[in-house]
């Protein structure tokens, strides 16, 4: 082979875990599916990886499928806030590949293992898809293959309601995507091009026509209903809820980042920061997401199913990535950039020790959790340590991504933005706390069933995650330096 | 349906010529209108007036779930397995140029290859969808 792969690397990326679903379903064979998921997610862990350094390096890759030529052809751009989410989604997919074969295979009825890792490839190439492509049309198409292969994992949940909770992220899901096409559709109808490179040179001609007001709404709607912006959040508490516990690990830390980089690349890259003007939908983002920090962590308080009320604290979390979209300024999108990859890194790890519980108790539910301390000490630690991620204490990733928004808030002269994103941490405290109460300050029932810690494969990948979250809280080089880097591309214009 | 006879003999008479048309369709998609997904539902359509007029226990033994699992990934496979090809004869992934001896021979050969995946896997979800919901009790 003479083939330099190096240069294809945009193309892989996308094209290993497609090829390999289809795989999985002639194999039929649960081991060796799962064997082709843990593969693939690491290969594309370092392809990542090596994006991210030839990006570094050399500056934005692009990559013409099929060779035809940039604007009329389909282009694969990667840039550094591109190579940034794929470095999340491959992370984040591989660490939870290790855990999933016992959370799974209790979870998951034997005939349908293997479609359960076929429909995660299909996800995980979706998601890729939408992060590396640099085409308004094409973006679309991977996330319809994303959204349609995560309805069926959401599905794949024991309990009827997972049913339910799919059905109307379905619903909602398809809402969503269909306001995106509405939008990109009347942006062609103005500029003729889809190309997102092509759309920001065209695009300020005609940027003050009601058309492309109307496209610009159409977009955020749509895709607000996909990252679970308030008050379009509907269907994400109860999908995250009923899904499967390793399904909700991974679409927790990945489809909301993704969505929102779509979010990012739609304003910063595709219409510039000059739309603003014509349209103040930062403000009306502003409000928006300053109401779901403080309402959505007030209503996690009065949950008591755990998953539930961690997918309440997204909605919130969704919000703190907003703020900093609406501040635009670099440094709010830092602080937006930096949350993507350590919320990625806090949900993930809560998630993960979760689906721990749920493997060894069947129940998530806060009275159930009652004196696990003492009984699953490794994973409880875990989740306490990513906990006060969450909250944002010092020397994690929750308090880094914090300091920047009160920073981005601080240097707009937006106080009380700062003051209600305190007010939400203190929120968070007391939802935390009330896990923390029963896990180490309850004792279990007597009658309760005899239970061990759970086993290695499932303690290591929790706890890379909550390594993570102290590693980049201490050593914040590599995150905030990336952020930044994209930040400052953003805010440029178009890369 | 054992007693409408003149749909039983009149479907059978047809469904040779919806699979031929649905071939001609398909393969004939690089010269006019025409291409995968088209011909691909017009050939699911063979096999599900076969399975409205006969019953789906007969059709089913016609085109088991198995067959149909295969066609539908083995398609996918085809799709991504032609632009794979072109990245290992020199070209970018789905570029079609390299594929044949002359330019224009690689674009007719890949667009061939790539639409019968495309044909292969809509007709096997088709039959698929149609089975699986025809097969539900209610």
């Amino acid at each position: 082979m003479s083939v330099s792969l190096s240069a294809h690397l945009p193309a892989i990326q996308v094209v290993l875990p497609l090829i390999s679903a289809p795989l999985c379903v002639l194999f039929r064979r649960n081991g060796a599916s799962w064997l082709i998921a843990l593969i693939v997610s690491w290969l594309s862990l370092g392809i990542s990886i090596l994006l991210l350094e030839q990006v570094i390096a050399n500056g934005p890759i692009s990559y013409l499928l099929g060779s035809w030529a940039a604007p009329w052809g389909i282009e694969y751009k990667v840039d550094m806030l591109s190579a940034f989410v794929m470095l999340i989604v491959t992370s984040v997919g591989s660490i939870s590949m290790i855990f999933a074969p016992n959370s799974v295979n209790s979870e998951i009825p034997g005939d349908r293992i293997y479609l359960f890792y076929t429909m995660y490839l299909l996800t995980f190439a979706g998601l890729l898809g939408i992060t590396i492509t640099g085409d308004a049309f094409n973006l679309f198409v991977f996330l319809e293959i994303s959204s349609l292969s995560s309805y069926v994992l959401i599905s794949l949940g024991a309990e009827r309601n997972a049913l339910t909770a799919a059905f109307r992220y379905l619903i909602l899901g398809t809402v969503g995507a269909t306001f995106y096409i509405i939008g990109v559709g009347l942006m062609y109808q103005m500029t003729g091009t889809l190309n997102m490179t092509d759309l920001a040179m065209r695009l300020p001609a005609v940027a003050e026509t009601r058309t492309i007001l109307v496209a610009l709404g159409f977009v955020t709607v749509g895709i607000g209903l996909k990252l679970g912006l308030f008050p379009v959040h509907v269907w994400l508490p109860n999908a995250y809820a009923y899904a499967p516990s390793v399904v909700t690990a991974f679409l927790a830390a990945t489809a909301t980042k993704v969505a929102v980089y779509t979010l990012l690349r739609i304003y910063f890259t595709v219409f510039g920061t000059k739309i603003f003007a014509a349209l103040p939908i930062d403000e009306f983002l502003l409000i928006l997401s300053l109401i779901a920090i403080v309402s959505m962590s007030a209503v996690a308080i009065f949950q008591n199913n755990v998953k539930r009320l961690l997918a309440y604290s997204s909605v919130a979390q969704v919000g703190y990535m907003i703020i900093g979209i609406s501040m635009v300024s670099v440094t709010g999108l830092t602080a937006t950039i930096l949350h993507l990859f350590n919320h990625a890194m806090i949900k993930g790890a809560l998630f993960l020790v979760l689906a721990a519980v749920f493997f060894r108790i069947k129940s998530v539910k806060i009275e159930h959790m009652a004196g696990l301390g003492k009984v699953m000490p490794y994973s409880m630690a875990a989740f306490v340590l990513a906990g006060f991620s969450l909250i944002g204490v010092p020397l994690t990733v929750g308090f880094v991504s914090k300091w920047y928004l009160i920073l981005g808030a601080l240097e707009k002269g937006w106080w009380p933005v700062a003051g209600l994103v305190l007010i939400s941490s203190l929120l968070a405290v007391i939802y935390f706390w009330k896990v923390i109460e029963a896990i180490y300050f309850k004792t279990r029932p007597q009658d309760a069933a005899i239970i061990h810690e759970v086993p290695i494969t499932m303690l290591v990948p929790m706890w890379l995650l909550v390594g993570a979250n102290i590693y980049f809280g201490i050593n914040t080089e590599l995150s905030v330096g990336a952020a930044s880097a994209a930040a400052k591309m953003l805010i440029g214009g178009a890369p | 349906m054992n007693n409408h006879s003149i749909l039983r003999v009149v479907s059978k008479f047809m469904i040779p010529f919806i699979m031929l048309f649905a071939l001609y369709v398909q393969f004939h998609g690089d010269f006019g209108p025409g291409g995968g997904f088209q011909a691909g539902v017009i050939f699911a359509a063979a096999f599900i007036l076969y399975g409205l007029i006969f019953g789906i226990e007969n059709a089913r033994k016609v085109l088991p779930a198995s067959a149909t699992r295969i066609a539908l990934a083995c398609g996918v496979i085809l799709y991504a397995g032609v632009g794979v090809a072109g990245m290992f004869l020199g070209g970018n992934y789905l570029d079609y140029n390299v594929l044949a001896a002359t330019a224009t021979g690689g674009q007719h050969l890949g667009i061939f290859l790539v639409e019968f995946g495309v044909g292969t896997t809509v007709a096997a979800t088709m039959v698929t969808i149609f089975f699986v919901f025809a097969g539900q009790d209610f």
